[in-house]
């Protein structure tokens, strides 16, 4: 107990460098990527916080990761998009509960050669098995993210194994959906990208989207509470709100009503 | 430099310098070669020798700031300790100064003894001759300037035994009588003060004793005026006349 | 590559509007890296003058251990420092995870070993210069030590800015422990590479550039002061 109030000590001290945290009233969200980059949380958060007068930081990382990083209890509230491994979560006691929030869709986007003949196709079991049978490159996330789950689930659907020929033609990145755009682009690979992203994405160059429309593509947006129960720091009230608000007519309505380029990126569904 | 009247307590308790069968080896090279010798007297010897035979290892060994292949060094039949040796000062052949201006160089010594104490360090300097200069850099002063500073300073450390490995080296005439006056000025304050010098002129004028080696070994060691008249061995004698010996 | 150019006529409407959220991640930057830097030399002079000058057992081992952890990956740090300051680690009691001070935490480990190592050098050099002279003069240890680093300010200041190189640099740990999170813990690396993924590689590179010239500003105003001191040989 002493070496800990001695260590609390130096650690304090230290804070006066860095002038330790946020405002008092502030709370974590652990974030996907997507909503980060695309700037949604740019136009959301102002209007939440003029509301409730709640300080919002994101930490946007990949979905597995957001998720590892709550169940370290680094966060008060968790916005991603993997559905089962969020039901897990909530399961297993470290969320409260689970909602949808929003949608959008998943796209296959490649270079204009391309060689695995997708453009135009509506199905992705489809453009997957043509990419493969013509061992056309493809970078894949493969970094647990919820675009990888997805990805990998629909390899599972048209019973095509590609690890087998992970560094031949396909490519796994291992990094976030940006990076992985920008590993596509540069060496001519077929990726899959949530809407939102690609929209925003600036790095396109002349590749577009070659396959969209597939229900199979949906991508469900959820948003969980950390439980305090198992993770007593959470700033309940703060996140409780925030959550509410998220769910609220008023914050569904701010998501519908956030364009990029003049484009809708989410689609409220919050029930 | 450091006025006469301040006492020293304890003068000269360190004699006698006990030197029995020292020996230095650096390879297969006997550098020192059993010098066995005990000097008793208080005031001021001297040690002489051509180039390289030896004298600035001796001062080294005496001082304790190398350990003896053979044979031992006894400071009043103690063996060299920390206690011993902090009532000595060494001036070295090649003065160390520290980067720091010529005050904070007597500054630093001054700190470990008695604390600092600016009036002592200006009066050390005003009588080194280097009082005008002590916001300099120490670095920059001139080779002659450096060689007073390192002596005023082994003087700030209020030594019993003044070793000094040739402190004239690069002085001017007029300063070396300076420091001639000094050095007299501390041994009558019963200060020890063994001198490396090749100034046979400074040696005559200052040596009560004095010690001749020649290749690591001891050759003579006589009151001065025995030495000067008539050295008893054939090296010291052509090294007085300035001839060459092998 | 059109975006290279770009990047510069970017660079400098960035630098000459004075955009501030600009000027907050800058400030951020040298806050948390300056201030890393300073502690790592708290730590990494006194750690190289002991391998420098004193004799202790293990001293080679530790000598070893430092140069090694030179090059330690700082998204190895960062990891560690996040498990560490985690709400589930041992330190999440203090909530401190994504802060400024975490970054501060994650760079100090990340620089002390170099400044360790680097200060050796410097120290062991003027140490060899001194030794006869000290020990002459019988000074005791830890006062060896102070004048050791003292007098070798001015190349130790070289040695600090080494550490700074690898601190304003590094990304990997402060974006693990510090979660990029805008106006809190966004500093130029990670907002390089939060603009790289999302593909405004004109935006990242001119960020790039500006810390590039960060870097040489601060570079240039210690290469100024210790030619000064060489001047007056100190240094
Ligand atoms: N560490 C060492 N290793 C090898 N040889 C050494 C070492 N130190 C001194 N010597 C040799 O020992 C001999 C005596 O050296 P010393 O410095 O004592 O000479 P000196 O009598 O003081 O000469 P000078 O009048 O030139 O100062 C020299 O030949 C020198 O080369
Ligand atoms: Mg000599």
């Amino acid at each position: 107990m002493k070496s800990r109030t001695r260590l609390a000590a130096l650690l304090t001290l230290l804070s006066l460098f860095g002038d330790s945290h946020a405002v008092a009233d502030s709370i974590i969200v652990q974030s996907t990527t997507s909503t980060a980059n695309s700037g949604l949380y740019d136009y959301l958060l102002p209007l939440f916080k003029k509301d409730t007068g709640i300080t919002v930081n994101v930490v946007a990382v990949g979905t597995g990761q957001a998720i590892k990083n709550a169940r370290n209890c680094d966060g008060d509230v968790l916005l991603v998009h993997a559905k089962s491994a969020e039901q897990k979560f909530v399961v297993d006691g470290y969320g409260v509960s689970r909602h949808d929030l929003m949608y959008n869709d998943f796209v296959f986007v490649g270079p204009p050669t391309d060689s695995a003949r997708i453009a135009g196709g509506r199905s992705a079991i489809d453009a997957l098995s043509k990419i493969s049978t013509h061992k056309a490159r493809f970078a894949s996330r493969g970094d647990n993210s919820g675009t990888h789950k997805k990805e990998m689930a629909l390899w599972k659907k048209s019973a095509i194994d590609p690890t087998s020929a992970s560094g031949s033609w396909y490519l796994e990145t291992g990094s976030g959906m940006g990076a992985t755009l920008n590993a596509a682009v540069g060496s001519g690979a077929y990726t899959m990208t949530d809407r939102a992203t690609w929209i925003s994405f600036k790095n396109k160059q002349d590749y577009s989207i070659q396959v969209e429309g597939d229900s199979e593509l949906f991508n469900q947006y959820g948003i969980i509470m950390v439980n305090p129960e198992k993770c007593g720091q959470v700033n309940q009230a703060a996140a409780r709100q925030f959550v509410d608000w998220m769910l609220s007519a008023k914050g569904q309505d701010a998501i519908a009503a956030y364009r990029l380029n003049g484009q809708q990126l989410f689609f409220p569904n919050a029930n | 430099m450091p006025d006469a009247s301040r006492p020293m307590p304890g003068a000269a308790s360190l004699l006698p310098l006990e030197i029995s069968s020292l020996r230095y080896d650096v390879g297969e090279d006997r550098l020192i070669d059993n010098i066995s010798l005990t000097i008793d007297s208080s005031g001021i010897s001297v040690i002489m020798g051509a180039n390289g035979a030896g004298k600035s290892l001796l001062l080294r060994l005496i001082h304790g700031l190398l350990r003896p292949s053979g044979g031992d060094v006894r400071w009043n039949g103690s063996a060299l300790n920390l206690a011993t040796r902090q009532r000595q000062a060494l001036v070295f052949q090649k003065p160390v100064l520290m980067r720091r201006s010529v005050a904070a160089n007597i500054d630093f010594v001054l700190k470990s003894r008695d604390g600092q104490d600016r009036q002592r360090r200006d009066q050390l300097l005003q009588e080194a001759g280097l009082y005008r200069q002590r916001q300099q850099p120490a670095r920059l002063l001139s080779g002659g300037e450096q060689q007073k500073l390192a002596l005023a300073r082994a003087l700030a450390t209020e030594p019993e035994v003044l070793l000094l490995d040739e402190p004239c080296a690069s002085i001017d005439s007029a300063s070396t009588l300076q420091i001639e006056n000094l050095l007299r000025q501390t041994r009558e304050r019963g200060v020890k003060i063994i001198l490396v010098t090749h100034d046979i002129g400074q040696a005559r004028r200052l040596a009560d004793d004095v010690v001749f080696i020649h290749a690591g070994r001891l050759r003579e060691y006589q009151p001065a005026a025995t030495f000067f008249d008539s050295p008893k061995s054939d090296e010291a004698g052509a090294y007085l006349q300035g001839r060459i010996v092998i | 590559m059109q975006d290279f150019s770009n990047a510069f006529g970017l660079a400098a409407s960035l630098i000459f509007s004075a955009d501030a959220d600009l000027i907050e991640i800058i400030a951020l930057s040298l806050r948390v890296s300056v201030s890393a830097v300073v502690l790592a030399a708290l730590i990494g002079f006194p750690l190289g003058a002991l391998t420098a000058v004193a004799h202790f057992p293990g001293r080679q081992t530790l000598t070893v251990t430092l140069n090694a952890l030179m090059g330690l990956p700082p998204v190895v740090v960062g990891l560690l420092v996040y498990m560490a300051l985690s709400r589930a680690g041992p330190l999440g009691w203090m909530g401190l995870l994504y802060s400024p001070t975490a970054m501060i935490i994650a760079q100090t480990i990340l620089v002390a070993p170099i400044i360790a190592a680097l200060s050796r050098q410097v120290i062991e050099d003027i140490h060899k210069e001194y030794d006869e002279q000290f020990r002459s003069l019988c000074i005791p240890a830890h006062r060896v030590m102070t004048a050791l680093i003292w007098d070798s300010r001015y190349s130790l200041l070289t040695v600090m800015l080494a550490g700074f190189g690898r601190a304003i640099a590094e990304v990997g740990a402060v974006i693990i422990v510090g979660g990029n999170i805008d106006h809190l813990t966004r500093v130029m690396t990670t907002a390089i590479a939060l603009e790289t993924s999302k593909g405004d590689l004109a935006l990242a590179l001119a960020l790039g550039f500006v810390l590039l010239i960060l870097a040489l500003s601060v570079n240039a105003a210690v290469y100024s002061l210790r030619a000064s001191a060489r001047r007056l040989s100190y240094a």
